[in-house]
C-alpha cells in the first residue's frame, strides 16, 4: 500500500468574480521514503493541492476527492481524527517563513507545544528534544536562543526553525512548500541543503513544491510538472529531464538558467501567461503559449502512458 | 520585562511627558469655569455687598485672576484642591475622597463587564463568521455603540425598576442590587464597541500564516484559538482600554446623577452647577490624572503582551 494516494482530488474557491476551480482532478501516489517534486508556475494550483490534503484551505475554498494516508481518508477524517496526522505524521513547511511563526509566543512555546500534544512529552522532555531539533538544523546556541521571539530571528533561521518544528514528531511524509522562494538568494541553497539532508537521513517522504526545476534533482526521485490545476507530466527525475514529453516541461527546463554553456547567455522563458483560471479555455490549457500546438489540441488531452510509467498530458506522439 | 536601567529611564521620562499635560489641562479648566456667566455666591436673592465681598475675600476670589491662578498652582503642587464653595466645612479633596470609591466600584465593574463580555461576543462572532448568530449579535452591538446611556438608563428602570419591581431605580447603598442597572447602562456601549473590535481583530488574526502554521501542527482548534490567536486579536482591545477609560467616566456623570450615586460624577455636575470652581476643577483634575494613568498602565500592558514592543520605544 503506498503511504499517500491521493485520487481526483479537486479544490475550487469562491470569489467575487466567480469560481475558480483551481486543482482539476489530481491523482498521485507516494510510496514510503520517495521525494516527489511538484512543479509548476504560481497559480497552477500546486501549493493549494496540499493545502486541501491537510484541510488547511481558506474558509472560501472547497475540496474534493480522496487522500488515503496508509489507507485512511485524511479528507474524509472529522477534526479532532484529522489533527492526530497533522504535524505527527505529515508535517508541512511554508513558503513564507517570515510570517509562518507566531510573533507573539516564543519559539520554545511554539515548539514544546507540538510535541506535548503529540508525543505526550512533559515540557521538560519536550524541550530537551526541540533544543535538539534546533541543533540538528544548526541553530547557533539552541538552549538560550529557544526562550527568544521570531522577530529576533532571520528570515533563514525561521525557516530552520520551522524545518526543526515539522520534524519533532518525525514524520512520515514532510511536505515543504517552496521553502526557500521568500528567501535571500545568499541563504536559499542553504535551506535547500538542509531540507535535502534532513530528508535524506530521516528517511521520510518528501513533497518538496517548487517552480524552480533547479532544485528538484536532490531530494526528489519523482517529478509532477502542474498546469492550469492539472498534471501535464509525471515521471521519474531522469525521465522528466532526459526527455520531457509535454511542452511546457521543456519549455521549464529551457528557462533555468545555464552557466555551463558560455556560448547561450539569453533567458529562455515560457511566452504568455498562464490562463485565467475563471475562464479556462477549451482544449489543451497550455495551447496558447505551445509552439506545437496543431489540431489536435482543440480538444483537451488524456493522460496516457509514454512508457515505463511516464505520464504525459499531449497529443504529441514525439518529444518535444 | 524585568526593571533595569531602561525600565526606570522610561518610566521617568513617562513621568516627565505628563507635567505639561496637567499643566494645561489646569490652566484651560481654570480658566473655562471662570468664563461660565454667574458666580458661586450667586443666588436668586442677591447677598448683601457686604457679605458678598466678604466671601469673595475668604475664598480669594476678589484678587486678580492670574494671582488667583497662580494661588492655584501653589496649592496643587502640595495636593490641595481647596475648600468647596458649596459644600460648606467639606475640602474638595474630603469630596472626592467620600465619592471616588463608589464611583470606582461602578466604573471597574462596568470595565470588567466590558471587557469579558465584549471579547467573549467578539470571539463567538468571529468564529461563527457571517452567520445568523454573527450578524444579529453585530447589529446589536452596533445599536449598543448608538444609543445613548441617557436613553437606556430610563429604559431600564422603567423595566427592571417600574414595571418588574426586581431593582431598585436608583440611589445607593452599597448592594449589588443598586450597582445592577447603573453598572450595565455604564457597560453597554463599551460592551458593544469591545464586541466589535474583537471580532473584527480576530477574523483578521484567523487569517494568518502562523495560525495555518498551528493548524498545521495539529493543534486542537480550542488551542490555536486560545493560545494562538487571542493574544495578537486582544491588542486592539488593550489599546482601546485607554479611551474607554475616559468614555466610561464621561459616561458616570450622566449615569450617577440618573440614578442618584453619590459619586465623583454627580458632585462634578452639581459643582458644574453650583459654579463651584474648586470642585469642579479638583473633579477634573482628579479624572486627568486618572485617565494619564490608566494609559500609561495599558502601554505597559501592550509592550508585555507584543514582545516586539521594547518599553524604550512606546
Amino acid at each position: 500500500m503506498p503511504l499517500l494516494e491521493v485520487k481526483d482530488l479537486h479544490v475550487r474557491f469562491e470569489t467575487p468574480e466567480g469560481e475558480v476551480h483551481a486543482v482539476r482532478g489530481l491523482d498521485f501516489t507516494l510510496e514510503p521514503g520517495e521525494g516527489l517534486a511538484i512543479v509548476g508556475e504560481s497559480g497552477s494550483g500546486k501549493t493549494q493541492a496540499m493545502l486541501a490534503i491537510l484541510g488547511l484551505l481558506a474558509e472560501n475554498g472547497t475540496s474534493g476527492g480522496q487522500a488515503l494516508y496508509q489507507g485512511a481518508d485524511l479528507m474524509a477524517m472529522e477534526p479532532h481524527e484529522l489533527n492526530r496526522h497533522r504535524g505527527r505524521d505529515i508535517a508541512m513547511i511554508f513558503q513564507d517563513p517570515m510570517t509562518s511563526l507566531n510573533p507573539y509566543l516564543s519559539i520554545e512555546r511554539q515548539m514544546v507545544e507540538v510535541a506535548m500534544h503529540h508525543q505526550g512529552l512533559s515540557r521538560r522532555e519536550a524541550r530537551v528534544h526541540a533544543v535538539e531539533m534546533l541543533r540538528a538544523v544548526r541553530i547557533p546556541d539552541p538552549e538560550s536562543r529557544i526562550r527568544q521571539y521570531p522577530h529576533q530571528f532571520s528570515g533563514g533561521m525561521r525557516q530552520r526553525i520551522l524545518i526543526a518544528m515539522g520534524l519533532l514528531c518525525e514524520p512520515d511524509i514532510l511536505i515543504a512548500d517552496e521553502p526557500t522562494t521568500a528567501l535571500d538568494v545568499t541563504v536559499q541553497a542553504q535551506i535547500a541543503g538542509l531540507v535535502e539532508e534532513v530528508v535524506q537521513r530521516s528517511g521520510m517522504a518528501a513533497i518538496l513544491i517548487t517552480h524552480d526545476l533547479g532544485v528538484v534533482a536532490g531530494v526528489s526521485d519523482r517529478v509532477l510538472v502542474m498546469y492550469a490545476g492539472e498534471m501535464v507530466e509525471y515521471g521519474t527525475v531522469e525521465q522528466i529531464y532526459r526527455s520531457p514529453r509535454h511542452p511546457y516541461t521543456r519549455g521549464l527546463i529551457d528557462s533555468v538558467p545555464r552557466l555551463d554553456r558560455a556560448d547561450d547567455d539569453a533567458l529562455h522563458a515560457i511566452p504568455g501567461n498562464p490562463p485565467n483560471m475563471l475562464s479556462l479555455p477549451s482544449g489543451c490549457c497550455f495551447r496558447d503559449r505551445c509552439s506545437r500546438a496543431f489540431e489536435a489540441c482543440a480538444e483537451a488531452p488524456e493522460l496516457r502512458d509514454a512508457g515505463d510509467g511516464h505520464l504525459k498530458r499531449c497529443h504529441l506522439e514525439e518529444a518535444p | 520585562m524585568t526593571l533595569d536601567q531602561s525600565f526606570v529611564r522610561h518610566i521617568t521620562r513617562r513621568l516627565l511627558s505628563v507635567l505639561p499635560t496637567l499643566l494645561m489641562l489646569i490652566t484651560v479648566v481654570f480658566f473655562l469655569v471662570r468664563v461660565a456667566p454667574g458666580g458661586p455666591f450667586d443666588s436668586e436673592k442677591a447677598l448683601p455687598p457686604e457679605i458678598q465681598a466678604n466671601l469673595e475675600a475668604k475664598y480669594h476670589l476678589d484678587e486678580p485672576l492670574l494671582q488667583q491662578y497662580f494661588r492655584y498652582l501653589g496649592q496643587i503642587l502640595v495636593l490641595d484642591f481647596g475648600p468647596s464653595f458649596q459644600y460648606k466645612d467639606w475640602t474638595v479633596n474630603e469630596l472626592i475622597a467620600q465619592g471616588f470609591p463608589v464611583s470606582l466600584t461602578i466604573g471597574a465593574l462596568a470595565m470588567l463587564l466590558g471587557f469579558v463580555l465584549g471579547v467573549s461576543i467578539g470571539v463567538g462572532a468571529a468564529l461563527r463568521q457571517n452567520s445568523a448568530a454573527d450578524f444579529s449579535t453585530m447589529g446589536f452591538a452596533m445599536l449598543g455603540v448608538s444609543i445613548p446611556n441617557f436613553v437606556v438608563a430610563p429604559l431600564l428602570i422603567l423595566l427592571f425598576a417600574v414595571y418588574g419591581g426586581w431593582l431598585p431605580a436608583g440611589g445607593w447603598d452599597w448592594t449589588w442590587q443598586s450597582a445592577v442597572l447603573p453598572v450595565v447602562t455604564l457597560a453597554l456601549p463599551v460592551i458593544a464597541y469591545i464586541a466589535r473590535l474583537m471580532r473584527g481583530s480576530m477574523i483578521e488574526v484567523l487569517h494568518s500564516n502562523f495560525i495555518r502554521t498551528a493548524r498545521a501542527k495539529g493543534l486542537p482548534e480550542r488551542q490555536v484559538i486560545l493560545r494562538h490567536a487571542l493574544k495578537p486579536a486582544l491588542l486592539p482591545v488593550i489599546s482601546y482600554m485607554g479611551p474607554a477609560t475616559a468614555a466610561l467616566i464621561t459616561g458616570s456623570v450622566v449615569v450617577e446623577r440618573i440614578f442618584s450615586i453619590p459619586g465623583l460624577g454627580s458632585y462634578f455636575v452639581q459643582g458644574a452647577l453650583n459654579r463651584d470652581y474648586t470642585l469642579v476643577m479638583g473633579v477634573v483634575l482628579f479624572y486627568g490624572v486618572l485617565i494619564i494613568a490608566l494609559n500609561f498602565i495599558v502601554d505597559l500592558l501592550y509592550s508585555i503582551l507584543n514582545p516586539k514592543i521594547a518599553y524604550e520605544e512606546l
